[in-house]
């Protein structure tokens, strides 16, 4: 336990920056290609901060098991309680993407499906049930769980994933039910959560061994509405023109704000992309070089067409601004109280967006598109994300009606790429942009 | 005579159109073909045709799936040329049902020509022409006898059209159970409307509604999707050369400086 300890530590704060270092070495010495052509601004400095964090994250985790609590929880789970009791969080959909932006999913799935899972599930949750079943993974290895946290507000699917999960490593699940909401929470609703809040740290205190210290989960809880208001910050960055970033950049850029929510690494990180992107603002640096129209994006990303969808549309000058997909990230942090940690992640987790009504949705979506300044808008209608897709139809009437702004229903999946025709979906694109003309 | 201002190839993926058109927009010369796997020598081969037919035209406009294998002066979706083409030849806005070999294109057109909202079928040939061809085909129904067989229908027979696969299966079950001929082919044909008719469901009262593409030439089509959207449909003059047209227009526009009007 020791040795695995001292493992687990020397693999975060030894190994993962000397490797980190490493490859800043091995850049340097490569030769250095002529630029391409790109309709792109310049890279972003911080993304190679961005690589040393995940990639030391997901190293420090080949040696979490054994060393300290595991809990792979789902990404809209209320990660702040865990973390004062020591546990290493394991996202499955985060790293699902991962495997997405790797294009193995198809490889996953068919273990998956080969187990009996339909092709009609998730592609996330397929993914992450092919990796348990293979043991294929772009990261080396997951660290086995302790603990299963799964919380039904992003969708319902979890809770059966989670199950099978359960069943597969034999180990506790808590789920955290969130009552949908209509307009506002009721009191009763978030009287609920909270009381299965309570229960969490019951049994996250049995499985850590440890007791729950009230100042450090007011302090996580501190830098997790940090965290999210900093996140908030770099996004808001993007109402300039040109925005000095990409939406498709945010969808990348989001991982610390999801898996490494209440640490002080993550908000060091916001801290400096803030102050980049800020500084591209002030010089009129674009994440396009010539931004010429300005799109909202709705839905995950089609995390295996991320390149090839934004060259198409960067190539004519149109750039994603803002997507309700990241916004979510930084609404949250609004309603979280580092004074009262369980109640106030009662409610904050119980009003994320896809736990919400449609009349929410459609606020959400048309204050972006003011806000940011959009001309047109991307729905992107997610095969595998049946919450975040429904209602989309209606949406894009209302965005078209009330505010003027084209609105393209974009059929995909977010990863699985069997699902995405690439020639079908270039041409709607293409159409769209034509249209703009 | 008038001379050849432009020309449009539209090369779809069951058919390959051609047409050559004056200054005016009117057409000159057409040329209608299966399409080739070959796209490239078959539009340069109908090109040459026309340009044999009506002199040479200076500007070449391509659209359709194989527009970008095509050497033209410019190169537009489909979804803009069939906007364009249909409201040069309608002159006022509407919704414009495209039902071609493999693809239903839903367009809203506005008063100036532009495309102002679209929607298309997904991932699946169900909903368009091929369906009607692969099932045809199958019952040994030629198109010249389509309409015949439907006016003579007593009732129609209901058909699925989740999937043609499994509707061409669906049909060879009905035949053996003895159901009429004629009723099947009508079913199929509503089958095919109803689809159609989901997505035009955008077209709100009092729009007019146009249709082009190859199924549009066949009129029992045109009078099950009337029938299912509740309200009359004009079919665009030469249905099939719609987008061939567009795109003569199109690149006409941009060689003479003017953006092109729908894109």
């Amino acid at each position: 336990m020791i040795l695995r300890r001292a493992q687990y530590e020397a693999a975060g704060r030894v190994a993962a920056p000397f490797l980190a270092t490493l490859e800043a070495w091995q850049r340097r010495l490569r030769p250095r290609r002529a630029p391409r052509e790109t309709p792109f601004g310049p890279p972003l400095e911080s993304t190679r901060k961005l690589k040393e964090l995940m990639t030391a994250h997901y190293y420090q985790g080949r040696y979490a098991d054994g060393a300290v609590p595991v809990a792979w929880v789902t990404s809209g789970f209320p990660v702040e309680i865990l973390r004062p009791l020591g546990f290493h969080g394991v996202y499955p959909e985060n790293h699902a993407a991962l495997c997405g932006v790797r294009r193995i999913v198809p490889e996953l799935s068919d273990a998956a499906e080969g187990d009996g899972y339909s092709r009609d599930l998730c592609s996330y949750a397929r993914t992450d049930l092919g990796c348990v079943a293979t043991g294929k993974t772009p990261v080396g290895r997951l660290p086995r769980p302790d603990l299963l946290a799964c919380c039904t507000n992003i969708c319902q699917t979890v809770l059966y994933w989670y199950r099978a999960l359960a069943a597969h490593f034999g180990v506790p699940l808590v789920l955290v039910d969130t009552p949908y909401v209509y307009g506002e929470a009721k009191p009763h609703h978030v009287s609920y959560v909270r009381a299965q809040l309570e229960e969490l740290v019951a049994v996250a205190e049995e499985i850590s061994g440890r007791r729950m210290d009230p100042d450090a989960l007011a302090e996580v809880t501190r830098k997790a509405k940090e965290g999210s208001e900093l996140w908030g910050e770099c996004l808001a960055t993007a109402t300039n023109r040109p925005a000095p970033w990409t939406g498709f950049d945010g969808f990348f850029h989001i991982a610390p704000i999801v898996t490494l929510r209440g640490t002080d690494a993550c908000n060091a990180y916001y801290r400096q992309l803030r102050d980049e992107l800020r500084d591209r603002v002030s010089r009129g640096i674009g994440g396009l070089r010539d931004e010429r129209h300005r799109l909202l994006w709705d839905n995950l990303p089609i995390w295996f067409a991320v390149r090839e969808v934004s060259t198409l549309l960067a190539s004519r000058g149109f750039n994603f601004v803002c997507t309700s997909y990241t916004n979510a990230w930084a609404e949250a942090g609004s309603r979280v109280d580092p004074a009262d940690p369980l109640g106030s992640a009662g409610v904050a987790y119980t009003h994320v967006i896809l736990n919400q009504d449609l009349r929410h949705r459609q606020e959400t979506l048309a204050r972006l598109a003011r806000d940011y300044h959009v001309d047109g808008a991307v729905l992107h209608s997610d095969r595998s994300c049946k919450p975040y897709s429904i209602g989309q139809v209606d949406l894009k009437e209302r965005l078209a009606a009330d505010l003027g702004v084209r609105v393209l229903l974009l059929e995909a999946d977010h990863n699985d790429p069997r699902a995405w025709a690439s020639e079908q979906g270039d041409n709607r694109i293409t159409a769209f942009m034509e249209s703009f003309a | 005579m008038s001379v050849a201002a432009a020309i449009g190839v539209d090369a779809g993926s069951t058919t390959c159109k051609a047409v050559a058109v004056d200054a005016a927009g009117r057409v000159l010369a057409r040329r209608v073909e299966p399409a080739s796997p070959r796209v490239e020598e078959q539009a340069e081969r109908m090109v040459a045709e026309l340009r044999a037919e009506v002199g040479p035209a200076a500007a070449l406009g391509a659209t359709g799936y194989g527009r970008k294998r095509i050497r033209a002066g410019l190169a537009l979706t489909e979804i803009t040329c069939h906007a364009r083409g249909a409201f040069e030849c309608m002159r006022r806005p509407g919704v414009l049902v495209d039902v071609g070999g493999q693809d239903t294109k839903v367009i809203r057109i506005g008063s100036a020509g532009e495309v102002v909202d679209f929607a298309m079928n997904d991932k699946c040939a169900a909903g368009t022409g091929r369906f009607l061809e692969v099932i045809l085909g199958r019952l040994q129904v030629p198109l010249g006898a389509v309409a015949e067989h439907v006016r003579s229908a007593t009732r129609a027979v209901p058909v699925s059209s989740t999937c043609t696969v499994f509707a061409e299966s669906e049909v060879i079950s009905l035949v053996s159970s003895g159901e009429p001929l004629e009723g099947i082919v009508k079913g199929l044909h509503q089958a095919l409307a109803s689809r159609v008719a989901a997505l035009a469901r955008s077209a709100g009262p009092g729009t007019d509604v146009f249709m082009s593409g190859g199924v549009a030439l066949n009129l029992a089509m045109v009078e099950a999707l009337s029938q299912a959207l509740a309200r009359p449909i004009t079919v665009v003059p030469e249905p099939q050369l719609v987008g061939a047209l567009g795109a003569a227009l199109s690149v006409m526009g941009a060689s003479r400086g003017a953006r092109p009007r729908a894109v």
